[in-house]
């Protein structure tokens, strides 16, 4: 166990600064910057529901606040580092408030999707009618439709003459994302990680063996929040303003989207979604000719025929089956001893 | 007589109108092992879940070392020492037999112990061969076994254990009595069987539920002879 967490990480570091240094070479950093944006937002639904087994329809609620606590945080601070903290504490919080509510009042997936949804429905509506100067917190005014703009952007600790932007930004975006990766992989690694994936499996046999599922699940439910928060409040520093398009349903939607074209269940599947389909969406960005949500629904449909399971498990099939040793697996091997017992009953 | 580590006080249980449990009165003293039997509806599996909490009773008390356990979700109950294992097969389908065992030693134990612990356990129930393989590939005897497994990683007081026999071939209950008959060294065991034979080669005392209540308590072979008991079950192997 020790020995491949430790190549896992050698593997995770080697790949990673390979990409970050080629990928500016084919595609600017700043649309790179927000891809490795949407990838941690990716990877926080991609933790709570591929091995928490909580599938969340308001992840982007959890982005959005990120963004909106930075700005405020920013206007009213001044300094970068603080509001960056901040802008993932808010959203963990808020995460652990409602999971614990959702947890502990026993409600069923319908309703937690449900609940999550509303929730969502609900801060994009409340945002969005904060136009007036009486929605001010401290120096910050919400704007309402129009969103916040003008907030101090990222600046290097202690320096506020010194912002990072552009090519620094990005590398700064890559880095976060390759650290929360490394997070991710050391959390599932770990009992808890363990335990939650049991949970997963089976909550019901998880508490007749004694673990306490609610409080869990809301840990869980809050870590993925404060990913989600802390992915958003690089966007806020990425786009220079943010707005109650944060929020949207379309937003929730399409993070699903992404976990299941990329593939649930694996830490790099919704990370690869994420980017996949955000550099598509990029690209049909230049033209007018096929509408975005369309062919985002078309994909969905097409990978939920033919390739449920997603690009990255179906792909680590596939190399398993041809490239890696032939190995024998368990439902052949268990096939086998049923026919033996078979027999031997007969 | 050895001091009371599971007891029922006027238990009853209402689903609508239809009484499952029906004023339960009952005592399982230290190092005991107890086997319920009566038919199929009998209120068996609905006593065990208000045993186990996955029911709340609509009346009465349960007491388990003396701590009035009523109404406590199942992680409670379970976390005093509790071995539990269900009617219903209740496994984690993805993870394999290892990974299976070793949640359950990990809620007791620290990460290390918990691997050691898991070996242990593979080895007792002879499941080396499968350890790696996924649940959700093993046939129903094995899945049983490893239920136990849950059961043994966890050193229990008190063992719940709900119809372990059902489906599994001579050779696996053979083995399953052994484990009982082991784990009956430092737990008190309470048993829901329907297979006579295995009955037989287990327990001293059988308690028969009849209609959602006790209807006699008595050494095993006292329980066979027994007209009333031999009427209900007519037609069956007793
Ligand atoms: N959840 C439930 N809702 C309604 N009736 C139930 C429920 N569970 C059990 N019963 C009824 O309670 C009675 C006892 O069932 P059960 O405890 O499963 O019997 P046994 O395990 O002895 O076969 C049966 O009549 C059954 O139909
Ligand atoms: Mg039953």
């Amino acid at each position: 166990m020790q020995g491949s967490v430790g190549r896992d990480v050698i593997a995770t570091l080697i790949v990673s600064v390979i990409l970050i240094w080629a990928l500016p070479l084919m595609v600017g950093t700043y649309t790179l910057t927000v891809l490795a944006i949407y990838a941690m937002l990716g990877l926080s639904l991609g933790l709570i529901w591929g091995f928490g087994g909580i599938l969340c329809f308001g992840q982007a609620a959890f982005f959005g606040l990120g963004a909106y606590t930075y700005a405020i945080a920013a206007i009213n601070i001044g300094e970068s580092t603080l509001p960056m903290i901040i802008a993932v504490i808010v959203p963990c919080i808020f995460a652990a408030l409602l999971g614990a509510m959702m947890f502990y009042g026993r409600l069923g997936d319908v309703y937690l999707g449900v609940i999550t949804l509303v929730v969502t429905l609900i801060l994009f509506k409340f945002v969005n009618s904060t136009a007036g100067p009486a929605y001010t917190i401290g120096n910050a005014r919400l704007g309402g439709y129009n969103g916040i703009p003008g907030f101090p952007t990222l600046n290097v600790p202690g320096r506020t003459d010194l912002y990072i932007w552009g090519d620094a930004l990005y590398y700064l975006c890559a880095v976060a994302l390759v650290l929360v990766y490394l997070g991710v992989t050391w959390l599932l690694r770990s009992s808890f990680g363990r335990i939650a994936v049991g949970i997963r499996e089976n909550e019901t046999r998880m508490s007749l063996i004694g673990y306490d599922v609610r409080i869990r699940k809301t840990v869980m439910f809050a870590i993925g929040a404060a990913i989600a928060g802390l992915a958003g409040a690089l966007y806020a520093n990425w786009g220079a303003i943010v707005t109650p398009g944060l929020f949207s349903l379309s937003q929730s939607a399409e993070i699903i989207i992404w976990c299941i074209v990329g593939g649930l269940g694996t830490r790099f599947g919704p990370l690869l979604g994420a980017a996949g389909l955000g550099y598509l969406k990029f690209l049909l960005g230049q033209q007018s000719m096929i509408n975005n949500t369309m062919l985002m629904g078309l994909i969905l449909v097409l990978f939920v025929l033919f390739l449920p399971r997603g690009v990255v498990p179906a792909a680590i099939s596939v190399w398993r089956a041809s490239v890696g040793r032939p190995r024998r697996t368990g439902r052949a091997r268990a096939m086998r001893r049923n026919r033996r017992r078979d027999r031997d009953d007969g | 007589m050895a001091e009371p580590v599971l007891e029922t006080q006027h238990l009853s249980m209402h689903f609508g109108g239809v009484v499952a449990l029906d004023n339960v009165t009952f005592t399982l003293r230290r190092g005991e092992l107890r086997c319920l039997i009566g038919p199929n509806g009998a209120g068996k599996s609905t006593f065990f879940k208000c045993l186990t909490g996955l029911l709340t009773p609509s009346e009465g008390h349960v007491l388990m070392q003396g701590e009035e356990t009523t109404g406590w979700p199942p992680h409670q109950v379970a976390a005093l020492g509790v071995g539990i294992k269900t009617q219903v097969p209740n496994v984690m389908d993805a993870l394999s037999v290892q990974e299976n065992i070793w949640l359950a030693a990990r809620r007791f134990l620290p990460s290390a112990q918990a691997d050691a612990k898991t070996r242990e356990v593979i080895d007792r129930l002879a499941l080396g061969a499968i350890a790696r393989t996924d649940l959700g590939q093993l046939a129903h005897g094995e899945r049983q076994q490893v239920e136990l497994g849950f059961v043994a990683a966890s050193d229990p007081w008190l063992v719940l254990l709900d119809e372990p026999a059902a489906g599994m071939t001579a050779g696996e209950v053979a083995r399953m009595t052994e484990v009982i008959h082991e784990l009956n060294r430092t737990a008190a065991v309470v048993i829901v069987e329907h297979d006579m034979q295995f009955i037989r080669s287990i327990a001293s005392k059988v308690t028969v539920f009849h209609q959602g209540a006790i209807l006699i308590e008595e050494d095993v072979e006292a329980v066979m002879s027994d007209p009333h008991v031999r009427n209900i079950y007519l037609g069956k192997k007793a």
